[in-house]
């Protein structure tokens, strides 16, 4: 373990907006394309159900 | 005898349907989003906790933990959407021309996290966000190359020749994955050399290495699971009629 407190941990060496920047940027980048993916399927299904009937 | 080996071989052309790739594809999926996650969680433990401050680069190099494995797949996916788009175009395979539509965002997507988090690492090891080197520019020209391949899709309304016309692109765009490769022994590029090749020893410890590869593995099933849910959205609506009587949807 590298940090002695939460607020060390968060202020990574005074590089927090960069660092943080990026990883949240990573994971946000991420989850934007899951959420596009579910419309897409959600969008889909819609379709489907509507052409069965 | 003839009999006998048709029974034992498998018929592995049979996957390159569509209607059988389809259910395969769903039984994949819940495997690499499970692993994913898990191997993700364990890399930003290691990242984040385990692995030590960089002498030079202080803290700030955590960054390093999505950039390169970003950056890997930003290259390695594009690789492999031409290599679909050329079976694509050697078989007329339509399966293989959907799975290189399908590989592209998640590639484009990639290719803009290398750009943005290496921004974010250049502004405070550089002083500046950008910098026209030979790296950052042909990773732009990267950016661009999958744009032109979905707007290229997206103009042409015949989808097998959009197909087609998409894929000539993703084949001559290419090239520029070896430029991006080696344009830092090329060039002299203000951007690091390669801390990590096949060829010699890793020159980064083995804790921040193990960190990285934990990560790039865990990027790779993500990748696998989005590709996949995304191909299997293309297969129902290239031909949501013909796969609706076929799936018994």
């Amino acid at each position: 373990m590298q940090w002695h407190s939460v607020n060390e941990f968060l202020a990574m060496g005074g590089y927090a907006f960069y660092v943080w920047g990026s990883f949240g940027i990573t994971f946000g980048c991420m989850a934007f394309e899951l959420w596009l993916l579910k419309k897409r399927s959600q969008r889909i299904a819609q379709a489907v159900k509507q052409e069965a009937f | 005898m003839k009999n006998l080996d048709t029974k034992t071989s498998i018929n592995w052309l049979k996957y390159a349907s569509p209607k059988t790739f389809y259910p395969l594809a769903g039984k994949l999926i819940p495997w690499c989003v499970i692993g994913a996650v898990g191997l993700i969680v364990y890399g930003l433990y290691i990242g984040l906790f385990v692995a030590p401050t960089d002498f030079q680069q202080g803290e700030g190099y955590r960054i390093i933990f999505v950039h390169v494995p970003a950056a890997w797949f930003s290259m390695f996916l594009y690789l492999l959407m031409a290599m679909y788009a050329g079976l694509g175009l050697v078989l007329n395979a339509r399966l293989s021309y959907m799975m290189a539509t399908a590989i592209a965002p998640t590639g484009a997507m990639f290719t803009l996290v290398a750009l943005v988090t290496g921004s974010l690492w250049g502004k405070p090891m550089w002083g500046a966000w950008w910098v026209w080197d030979a790296r950052l520019t042909s990773e732009l020209i990267l950016l661009f190359l999958y744009i032109g391949y979905f707007s290229l899709q997206a103009a042409i309304d015949d989808k097998n020749r959009a197909d087609k016309a998409s894929a000539v692109l993703a084949l001559v765009g290419a090239i520029n994955v070896p430029i991006i490769y080696f344009s830092v022994k090329w060039w002299n590029t203000l951007h690091q050399g390669a801390s990590v090749s096949l060829m010699k020893a890793p020159a980064m410890a083995t804790v921040m290495l193990k960190g990285m590869l934990v990560m790039a593995i865990g990027f790779w099933l993500y990748s696998i699971a989005v590709i996949l849910i995304r191909v299997r959205c293309e297969i129902l609506e290239r031909d949501s009629k013909a796969a609706m009587f076929n799936l018994g949807l």
